[in-house]
């Protein structure tokens, strides 16, 4: 279970301009939220900085009652918080195993490795030696980034707007992912950043963020009519136009 | 059968993977000495004059055969230049392993300048691989000057696989060629420096035939306060395609000088340079550091990913 207690995050530059203002909230064992609201509302950042990539400028994080404020990315990871980037990092000369076996923390077979790649839809044997390089696509990448937090084994698996960069067949198939880590979500939680209609139809609870703060809060069936027809909550084929066209939804 | 010591031993794992005494044709040299070589039918290998090198003879058309000349310096002060020359016949497709491994415990500088020159036959095919190491914590400087020579004749090819990874102080890396016509050239180089190390790698590389294409890449860590200068030219003198690449990585206060050079002597000639040099990237280090790993640990990873 992750509980936020007062969280604010301020940038400073010229002027400070605060991003995330006074955020309280838990996400429960055993279920998937959703976080959604416009853009520029403070998703990507409260994502960060429950993974610990921002530390906030006041307020506390639990993660089963441990205060995790204070700690670092890699002993937040190791207590069991993963985190599946935006736009995934891509290494030179890494290879797809390597990752995938740094994010098992421990020495897998190829099976296990493969296992994972299946799991999220790419042929395994293609890309279990191919580098995490500029060779491979935004979709391909972004698979490879999910395979890699499935591999972790998260108690909470945080997945940044996964549908960004990827085309619809591919969001296809990362609805079914995101079904099959939902049926096996026992004793873990989920908490996927998202405007797509259909992965806030598979969300337990949605959170709404607008200009930091929280706007709104409750179970799918109480939010998701609220949001409908907003950009909150964007239809595959509005998907389509704002590829066609190039622009944001 | 071959008495090896612990010491010569463990270079010759380091730089050659040998273990006792390798199969096919070789030659173990050490402190200026040969410790054992083997010719085959095929490949003929002949010491030149006063122990200054080897005459290597690879017979036309000879095929998944390797050779192994491995070097290793173990006294301290020790110096020594030496040229092998390489003659590989029409035809054939060989691999050759070679590398040199100093271990100085003591206060004198430990120097081998290895010479090596390739005569690659009309239609023949070399893979060569040479690993440079250094170990021993004596004051002396471990110091490795190859010099690499590639002489190919037409619709050959050559791939050059340079590896200098630990513990040598000072090292001038020289690598010329000449190609003819359709023959290939493939350099692929890893290089990492640390404490006060200086590494230069120095390419000269002559596009004489029509069609041939050379492509060099390489890619290197400077750490601690060490220094590397890599100088690539590229001359283009017929209808041929070059390319070098530079893909470096600084850390602490290494330093890395990269020289692009490239000249067009013929129309038909397409020349390529690409250089990059940089601190790891930020969020590469955030992304394993929420698979759980340390800064430290993510750092090491990304270099041993690079640098293989």
């Amino acid at each position: 279970m992750l509980r936020l207690e007062n969280i604010s995050f301020e940038v400073k530059d010229e002027e400070s301009k605060e991003i995330i203002h006074d955020i309280s909230l838990t996400v429960p064992d055993d279920k998937l939220v959703v976080i959604t609201g416009p853009n520029g509302g403070g998703k990507s950042t409260l994502a960060k900085l429950i993974a610990g990539i921002e530390k906030p400028t006041s307020g506390k994080i639990f993660l089963d009652d441990e205060d995790i404020t204070d700690l670092s990315i890699t002993e937040r990871a190791k207590r069991g918080i993963g985190f599946a980037f935006q736009q995934p990092v891509r290494f030179k000369g890494i290879q797809v195993f390597d990752l995938i076996q740094l994010a098992k923390g421990e020495k897998i077979s190829i099976g296990d490795a493969c296992a994972y790649l299946s799991a999220v839809g790419l042929c395994a044997r293609d890309y279990i030696n191919r580098e995490v390089n500029a060779s491979l696509s935004g979709g391909e990448l972004k698979r490879i980034e999910i395979a890699t937090v499935l591999a972790k084994a998260s108690r909470l698996s945080i997945f940044d707007e996964p549908e960004a960069g990827i085309d619809l067949w591919s969001f296809q198939n990362l609805i079914e992912v995101f079904e099959g880590m939902r049926k096996n979500i026992h004793g873990s939680s989920i908490m996927i950043i998202s405007h797509q209609e259909r992965i806030l139809n598979i969300a337990d609870d949605i959170i709404v963020l607008k200009d930091g703060s929280l706007a709104a809060h409750g179970s799918r069936d109480e939010i998701l009519p609220t949001l409908m027809g907003t950009s909150s909550a964007v239809m595959e084929c509005k998907m389509v136009n704002s590829v066609l066209g190039g622009g944001e939804q | 059968m071959i008495e090896l010591n612990e010491i010569q031993k463990r270079i010759l794992r380091e730089v050659a993977d040998l273990h006792k005494v390798s199969v096919g044709a070789f030659n173990i040299r050490s402190d200026g000495q040969s410790l054992g070589r083997t010719s085959t039918a095929n490949i003929e290998i002949v010491p030149k004059d006063a122990g200054s090198g080897l005459d290597i003879y690879i017979k036309p058309g000879t095929k998944n055969e390797s050779v192994h000349i491995p070097v290793v310096l173990t006294k301290s002060g020790y110096t020594e230049v030496v040229y092998n020359d390489f003659h590989i016949g029409e035809g054939a497709d060989v691999v050759i392993v070679a590398g040199c491994g100093i271990d100085n415990c003591g206060n004198l500088d430990s120097r081998h300048d290895g010479i090596h020159r390739f005569y690659v036959g009309k239609g023949a095919k070399v893979k060569y691989v040479e690993k440079h190491y250094g170990s021993g914590d004596g004051k002396g400087k471990r110091i490795l000057n190859p010099e690499t020579e590639v002489y190919m004749e037409e619709d050959s090819q050559a791939e050059l696989e340079m590896v200098q990874i630990k513990g040598v102080d000072d090292t001038v890396r020289t690598t010329k060629a000449e190609l003819g016509a359709n023959a290939s050239l493939v350099v692929r180089e890893r290089l990492m420096t640390h404490g006060e190390q200086k590494a230069v790698s120095k390419y000269v590389i002559d596009l004489n035939g029509e069609g041939s294409s050379a492509d060099v890449v390489s890619r290197s860590v400077a750490r601690d306060d060490s220094y590397q200068k890599f100088d690539a030219v590229i001359n283009g003198n017929t209808a041929c395609s070059g390319h070098t690449e530079c893909d470096a990585i600084i850390m602490d206060r290494g330093r890395i000088l990269a020289v692009p050079g490239l000249e067009a002597n013929s129309v038909d000639a397409a020349l390529v340079h690409e250089a990059a040099i940089g601190k790891i990237a930020g969020d590469q280090i955030i992304k394993l550091m929420t698979l759980g790993l340390t800064e430290s640990e993510a750092e090491e990873q990304i270099i041993n990913g690079f640098l293989k």
